[in-house]
């Protein structure tokens, strides 16, 4: 923010004579963060938007396990847990003296109510599979619950870590949407619809406190918006910043910083496994030889993302290299069409979800492919569009998304999901996989699974989707990088 | 006068139920169901289904056509399928901002345009005809967001007179909101204001031309008088029908305009709705503009009846 010469002249007399006074100046408690997305409501647990987590997630709503901003999980609501011998049942013992935001007590009848509601049959929780393996979730007493499980699950404590499966209350579950009542480390305060989110701090707050007295969430859809609201002052901080061919300008300015961090996001370029001629092998194969994947990271993503050649996160310590898999070969790739009976190439279809690595990452893909004889016929759908056509119509030959859950190699495993990969090895090593608690072992089973899904070129493994942060220079504690769709601001502060 | 206004009434009573018919149509016929966008990729069939069945979405068509008008009627225009509050509500939240900043753009643009239009007229030739009608032009051509977002690098980022956009709400203080709106309101007005300038140029200089005119000069009236006594309120026709659409255009047309300086008007409320398939709020919105329109045409009909009493006897 810039002031009239005349006024900066009194506030710096002011703070002079406060520099006097002998108080050293408190630094700044209120924060604004600029968001692209405006969440449609406030419900993380009836709704897939990612704009929800990132205005709730951990700021007001807590589960009983934590995502850290390394990915890893950490106790929450829950602070510690025994496992049965059988792996079937499992003990959570609840922090105790934690209140919600109407000052009822949280109790293992909050847990019960919370997973109940996500796994019943009228459910609208979007992650429902999340809950699938739970046969029953019991309150012990007041600080103690036991879920029983149907089969072992190794997933469990990840599961109960995303923010579809926070706690909520049976007292304020009715206007959840509007006036979201949770367990965490801020309150809701206001919405101004198609505008801004305010939140304040929780005073009663079971953990450390944070430092932001209050944060506004604001909203900005507009890529040059954006840029100009960070430079005019107007938002503190920018989450998601939707315009990287303009990072450089802020990483030149000594009064901003950058955050490049990675996210869960797996960009592909999706194939319809069931849809001739991609239902041959050597067809994705010689797609996958086609593609120069640095090409589309420098041409639609300015430079950001890494590379990747499965579909997995290359920041979890069991991602595999195998970009060397699917090196970029178009001698190769026409060869390999050659052998399937496509000399001279074919035509397919290549719609595009509205997204700037879609978008423009398709007319450099269109590009390539057209390289090695194979034409492609654009459509750019709208998200609903592009869910109603591609994913639940499968009618598509090519697609490019980004899978932004964690973990989420488990697709591979469902015949039925639009990619239609059916696989029933890799199908059967994903059922044992969940059943398995061994570290080591599922470590193993992970690395095979990679490997089988980047062996039978299901899709074509493009990127992992940078996490691109701005902020002012003198703010410390966000996130760079994105293990779930959370702003999380407990841990924020300006350092004067 | 009674009889001219039951007659534009009826006309304006069709043409709604006629508007709605239209709308709801329009807006069924497009791909994309607003269960499946909300709960994403990952989630089951039977999730989008239990959704489905919760927002009222698994009836017959008609139903909920008929359900939606005469919940309009009686005021209610049902609950939104994304945000789950009420659409009156929404829309009133929206319209605090874009009706002011509409009513604002217009009273900018018709200060702007009335002087202008008038000097250019009378001084037909002159230095300041040319220039008025230069200006103008460059006004109609210049794409309007641009012109936005040269303001903005100008007087919020370099300057630091305003902000970059957002809307601090009414709660701030009139000025402090006015003091939002005012970029925008600016970028909206320009090309409303080039138009409207010329509208009345050309307007005033038919008139002008005509031969009453010629007779109130000759029998005395300086040009001055002439030209307020008489030449202007016949030129006010057309520039009144101008004035109408522009405002029916401002009040959501402005959604560009709403983008660059993010402010949560009517226009972003559509744009969001639509990519979300929120259908009830699109044909809401739509059916209030609609109404806006008509009703802005009726009150332009009836001022055309104060302008120019042979309309009211020739109509009747």
């Amino acid at each position: 923010m810039r002031y009239s010469g005349m006024f900066t002249k009194v506030t710096a007399a002011a703070s002079f004579a406060a520099l006097i006074a002998g108080g050293a100046f408190a630094a700044q408690t209120d924060l604004t963060i600029g968001l692209q997305l405006e969440p449609p409501h406030l419900d993380p647990t009836s709704a897939a938007a990612g704009a929800i987590d990132q205005v709730v997630y951990s700021n007001i709503f807590e589960g009983l396990t934590r995502f850290g901003p390394d990915g890893s999980v950490n106790p929450g609501l829950a602070d510690s847990w025994e496992i049965s011998e059988d792996g079937l049942t499992w003990t959570f013992n609840l922090r105790q003296g934690v209140k919600f935001h109407d000052g009822t007590d949280f109790e293992a009848t909050d847990v019960v109510f919370s997973l109940d509601r996500a796994r019943a049959e009228d459910s609208t929780n979007a992650q429902k599979a999340l809950f699938e393996g739970i046969a029953s979730v019991e309150a012990v007493d007041p600080h103690t619950v036991k879920i029983t499980l149907t089969a072992p699950n190794g997933n469990f404590l990840f599961n109960l870590a995303w923010g579809d499966a926070v706690i909520v209350a049976p007292e304020s579950i009715e206007n959840i949407t509007t006036k979201p009542v949770g367990t965490g480390a801020f309150t809701f305060a206001n919405w101004v619809q198609g505008d801004a989110i305010t939140i304040l701090r929780n005073d009663a707050y079971w953990g450390d406190a944070p430092a932001l007295e209050s944060a506004t969430f604001k909203f900005i859809s507009e890529p040059s918006a954006a840029l100009n609201a960070m430079m005019a002052g107007d938002v503190d901080a920018f989450s998601g910043f939707p315009a990287p061919e303009n990072l450089n300008l802020f990483e030149a300015d000594p009064r901003f910083q950058v955050l490049v961090g990675s996210t869960e996001g797996e960009t592909i370029l999706s194939t319809n496994n069931k849809m001739p001629p991609f239902d041959n092998v050597k067809v994705r194969q010689a797609l996958a030889h086609a593609i120069d994947r640095q090409a589309i990271i420098d041409g639609a993503m300015f430079g950001y993302g890494t590379p990747i050649g499965t579909h997995f996160a290359p920041h979890n310590p069991d991602y595999v290299d195998l970009t060397g898999n699917s090196q970029y070969d178009p001698e190769k790739a026409r060869a390999l069409l050659a052998e399937a009976g496509f000399a001279d190439g074919f035509t397919t279809t290549l719609k595009l979800p509205p997204p700037s690595y879609a978008r423009r990452g398709g007319e450099i893909i269109a590009a390539q492919l057209r390289e090695v004889g194979i034409e492609t016929e654009i459509t750019n759908l709208e998200w609903a569009q592009w869910l109603e056509e591609v994913f639940r119509g499968k009618d598509f030959g090519l697609t490019i998304v980004s899978h932004t859950e964690p973990f989420d190699i488990g697709i591979y495993a469902r015949p039925e999901y639009y990619f239609q990969y059916d696989n029933a090895e890799f199908q059967a090593l994903m059922d044992t996989l969940t059943a398995e608690t061994d570290p080591a072992k599922r470590s193993e089973m992970i690395t095979t699974a990679q490997q089988t899904i980047a062996d039978d070129y299901v899709n074509g493994y493009l990127f992992q989707l940078a996490s691109l942060s701005v902020a002012n220079a003198k703010i410390e504690g966000l996130w760079a990088n994105a293990p779930t769709q959370a702003t999380d601001l407990t841990g924020v502060r300006w350092t004067d | 006068m009674f009889r001219y206004i039951l007659k534009r009434l009826q006309a304006l009573v069709i043409s709604l139920i006629i508007a709605s018919l239209v709308i709801f149509a329009a807006v069924e016929v497009v791909p994309g169901d607003p269960a499946s966008f909300m709960l994403g990729i990952n989630a089951q069939e039977d999730t989008i289904m239990a959704l489905r069945e919760q927002l009222g979405l698994n009836v017959s068509l008609w139903e909920r056509y008929f359900t939606w008008v005469t919940g309009m009627v009686q005021g209610d225009f049902g609950t939104s399928y994304t945000y789950r509050t009420p659409v009156s509500d929404m829309i009133a939240e929206r319209m605090v901002i874009s009706l002011p900043l509409a009513l604002y753009a217009l009273t900018l643009s018709t200060l702007i345009a009335f002087p202008a239009g008038i000097i250019a007229a009378t001084r037909r030739g002159s230095v300041a005809d040319v220039s008025v009608m230069g200006v103008t032009q460059l006004g109609v051509a210049i794409p309007n967001f641009w012109f936005a977002m040269l303001m903005v690098v100008v007087f919020a980022i370099n300057l630091g007179w305003f902000s970059a956009g957002g809307f601090p709400g009414w709660d701030a203080g009139f000025f402090a909101a006015m003091k939002a709106l005012t970029l925008p309101a600016i970028a909206l007005a320009l090309p409303q204001a080039s138009i409207l300038a010329r509208v009345m140029r050309s307007s005033l200089l038919d008139t002008l031309s005509e031969d009453y005119i010629r007779t109130a000069r000759a029998k005395g009236l300086t040009r001055r008088q002439a030209l307020w006594r008489h030449a202007l309120r016949n030129a006010l026709i057309p520039v009144l029908t101008i004035i109408g659409l522009q405002f029916a255009f401002l009040l959501a047309g402005g959604i560009i305009i709403e983008k660059v300086f993010f402010l949560p008007g009517l226009g972003q409320l559509i744009f969001q709705a639509i990519t979300q398939r929120d259908l009830i709020v699109v044909e809401s919105v739509v059916m209030l503009l609609v109404f806006a329109v008509i009703l802005v045409n009726f009150a332009v009909d009836l001022a055309y009846g104060i302008a120019d009493p042979r309309l009211r006897r020739a109509r009747t």
